[in-house]
């Protein structure tokens, strides 16, 4: 190949965020999940990465792996502790990571949410792409990415499960409908959701796990030993942005319980406890009972 | 609340989809409480048969665009028209089926119209809301359930004070009705002239197929198993009857596999996959430990046999005792008759 032709191929580096939620484990919720708002009880359960969106950080890792200069920005909206989102995605391959955390962001329903991280997206400015997952595992909208789309005016392909082809300014990618598959090509900017069956997320990188594990936010940094303070003012690269709802010049009527139309009326807990078991006839009123039982408890129906 | 209820009706090849005819349905219900209209939004290409189709489900009003370029949906394009109808006419009530083109559709267009969306619902109720802070009762609200926590737990929601109240419905939980066969529906066609413009398609779908999705037991909600009790091929059939009425999955033992009454991938236990459904329905399956294996943590246990000494009743948190080729017909009645 002539170094023309060459150079004609180059592909123009992308800038993309990748939306990541911190979730409570949802496989290890009990009844006191939730306080009796009907806001959900973070404090008592352990905190994962949401699945999907590691499917979505390794779809942005591909990317860059075949457009050198690509910048993958992690972007997570939680409180203090949701920095480990942030860290983890330096982990396996991130380039930056930001955090927005206020109090006054919490109560937040997808509207509000979406609106949250669209603005945080503009803040950011210049974004190529934006790959969130497909749903969060404890809210199970799969609503954010579309709304966060509409927000920042890009267009929208949700259920990816594999990248076809990446050209200048245009992505193919697969989507994982109800009953098939849709191939699709989409201009950039766009944003996309990615599901659950896309490529696993390459695991941590051990030098980058060296690298970034003092990795904080200030809010983090005001109690750490001084060992770490020096360190992360001699690498800014360990300095993890924390963005209040001043930095994202977002309206206060828009975020948060102001923000969020869709109110939690009321919450019943189906965890079931292990008992004896119900020894039934095989007569229709017995099977009734049964079925009425399954009914009222949301196990079917 | 003023307003009419709306359903946005979902087509494939110029039919209206099932879950749009469940939420007719529903729609139908809600909109005799609140004593106004049901209306329906359909966009498809060659529909002009869509009066025969779902007036009888008791619509007063549809909706329709009729135009090749709305085959296949794209988001773009679509929720610029039912974003257009919803604000035109200013709904109290909106719904979508949470299927994969409703769960892309409807939050686009509730963050357009900045209103609530509350998803995948399989209850809909009409109630009042009292605020607890500010002591306000809201009245004849719709109450939108919906499991969330990855099913642990099931969340009533509500939205008094930015209309509409939208809502994605699950497939398969809404009983399908004729309302009344005569029935007759006002007409309004959508002029997309002014409404859609290229910049609508710049996504661009360069191939679409029908692609059974592989057996995936690991994720199914509800597992129905079969074992060598079972008896035959045949008598699954009842199996994946009733198995499709709960939105379930079939699976089996070993000896159901071995004995050719279903495939290799349906096979739960050691040497198969293990599932943690909410609910697990054995029927013929005497519970070897190569079986429970993989199954004892689901979160119900129901089994139907004959012997009341089989080993998995000690797991099971409902035994029926009995044939299974008459229970579940039973169970199929009692399913039908008790449903929403
Ligand atoms: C029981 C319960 C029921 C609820 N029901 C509803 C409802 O019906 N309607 C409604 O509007 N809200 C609802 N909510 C609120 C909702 O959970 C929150 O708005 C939440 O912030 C985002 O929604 P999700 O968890 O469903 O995420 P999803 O929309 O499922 O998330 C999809 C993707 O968006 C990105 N994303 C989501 N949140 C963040 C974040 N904080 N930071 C970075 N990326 C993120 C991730 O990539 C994620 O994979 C409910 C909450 C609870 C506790
Ligand atoms: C190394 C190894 C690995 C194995 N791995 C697996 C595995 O992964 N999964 C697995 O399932 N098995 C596995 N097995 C086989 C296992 O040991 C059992 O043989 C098998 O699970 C039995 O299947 P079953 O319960 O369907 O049949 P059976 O044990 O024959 O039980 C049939 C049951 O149906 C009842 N019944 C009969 N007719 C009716 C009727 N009309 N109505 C109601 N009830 C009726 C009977 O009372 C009985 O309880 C493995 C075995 C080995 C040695």
């Amino acid at each position: 190949m002539c170094p023309i032709n060459k150079k004609n191929n180059r592909m123009k580096p992308l800038k993309i965020v990748v939306l990541a939620k911190q979730v409570p484990d949802t496989r290890n919720v009990g009844p006191d999940a939730m306080k009796p708002d009907g806001t959900v009880n973070r404090g008592i359960l352990p905190t994962i990465f949401n699945p999907d969106d590691l499917h979505a950080l390794e779809f942005a890792l591909q990317i860059k792996d075949k457009i050198e200069g690509t910048q993958v920005i992690v972007l997570t909206m939680g409180p203090k502790r949701a920095a480990d989102i942030v860290r983890e995605g330096y982990y396996r391959g991130a380039d930056y990571g930001l955090m927005v955390s206020d109090r006054r962001f919490g109560g937040a329903d997808t509207l509000a949410t979406s609106y949250t991280l669209a603005m945080t997206i503009k803040k950011i400015g210049d974004v190529d792409m934006v790959l969130a997952g497909v749903q969060a595992i404890d809210g199970d909208t799969a609503q954010t990415g579309p709304q966060t789309a509409e927000k920042i005016n890009f267009p929208q392909v949700t259920y990816v499960e594999e990248l076809i082809d990446l050209g200048n300014n245009e992505i193919t990618v697969k989507r994982r409908l109800d009953k098939g598959i849709e191939i699709v090509k989409a201009p950039i900017p766009v944003l996309m959701t990615v599901n659950g069956t896309f490529d696993k997320c390459r695991s941590r990188n051990a030098k980058k796990l060296l690298k970034y594990k003092y990795a904080r936010t200030d809010t983090e940094l005001a109690r750490e030993e001084d060992f770490i303070k020096e360190l992360v003012e001699q690498r800014s690269y360990l300095h993890i942005p924390e963005w209040n709802v001043e930095d994202i010049e977002a309206e206060l009527s828009k975020i948060g319980l102001a923000g969020s139309p869709t109110k939690v009326n009321k919450v019943e807990s189906i965890v079931m406890k292990a008992s004896e078991a119900k020894i039934l006839s095989d007569s229709q009123e017995d099977i009734d009972l049964m079925v009425g039982e399954l009914i009222s408890s949301h196990v079917i129906g | 609340m003023d307003g009419n209820v709306f359903v946005f009706c979902e087509t494939d090849n110029g039919k209206v989809v099932d879950i749009s005819l469940e939420l007719l349905s529903s729609g139908r219900k809600l909109a005799g409480k609140l004593n106004c209209k049901l209306e329906a939004i359909v966009l498809g290409n060659d529909i002009s048969d869509i009066e025969k189709q779902i007036s009888k489900y008791g619509v007063d009003t549809i909706h329709i665009a009729d135009d090749s370029r709305l085959d296949p949906y794209l988001t773009l394009v679509y929720s610029k028209i039912v974003s257009y109808v919803l604000d035109k006419d200013q709904p109290q009530i909106v719904l979508f089926g949470a299927s994969s083109i409703g769960r892309d559709l409807a939050p686009r267009v509730a963050s357009t119209l900045q209103c609530g969306l509350t998803a995948d619902c399989t209850r809909l109720e009409i109630g009042d809301h009292l605020e607890r802070k500010t002591k306000v009762e809201y009245k004849d609200l719709l109450l939108a359930i919906r499991p969330a926590f990855g099913g642990s737990i099931m969340a009533t929601i509500v939205n008094w004070d930015m209309p509409p109240q939208m809502a994605t419905v699950r497939e398969g939980v809404m009983k399908k009705e004729v309302f009344d066969k005569n029935y007759k529906s006002e007409i309004i066609n959508i002029d997309l002239s002014d409404l859609i413009s290229d910049e609508d398609f710049v996504i661009e779908v360069l191939e679409r197929h029908m692609e059974e999705s592989k057996v995936n037991l690991k994720e199914a909600p509800i597992i129905v198993a079969g074992g060598y009790g079972v008896g035959s091929k045949e008598n699954f059939d009842l199996l994946y009857e009733f198995a499709d009425m709960l939105g379930a999955d079939v699976g089996g033992s070993r000896a159901a596999i071995d004995a050719g009454f279903l495939e290799n991938e349906r096979q739960i236990g050691q040497t198969g996959v293990t599932v943690r459904p909410k609910l697990y329905i054995a029927c013929g399956i005497s519970g070897a430990i190569q079986h429970t294996a993989g199954m004892d943590e689901s979160a119900m246990i129901v089994s139907i046999n004959k012997d009341k000494n089989a080993p998995i009743n000690k797991i099971a948190d409902y035994v029926i005792v009995g044939d299974l080729n008459e229970v579940l017909p039973k169970m199929i009645k009692s399913f039908h008759k008790q449903a929403q």
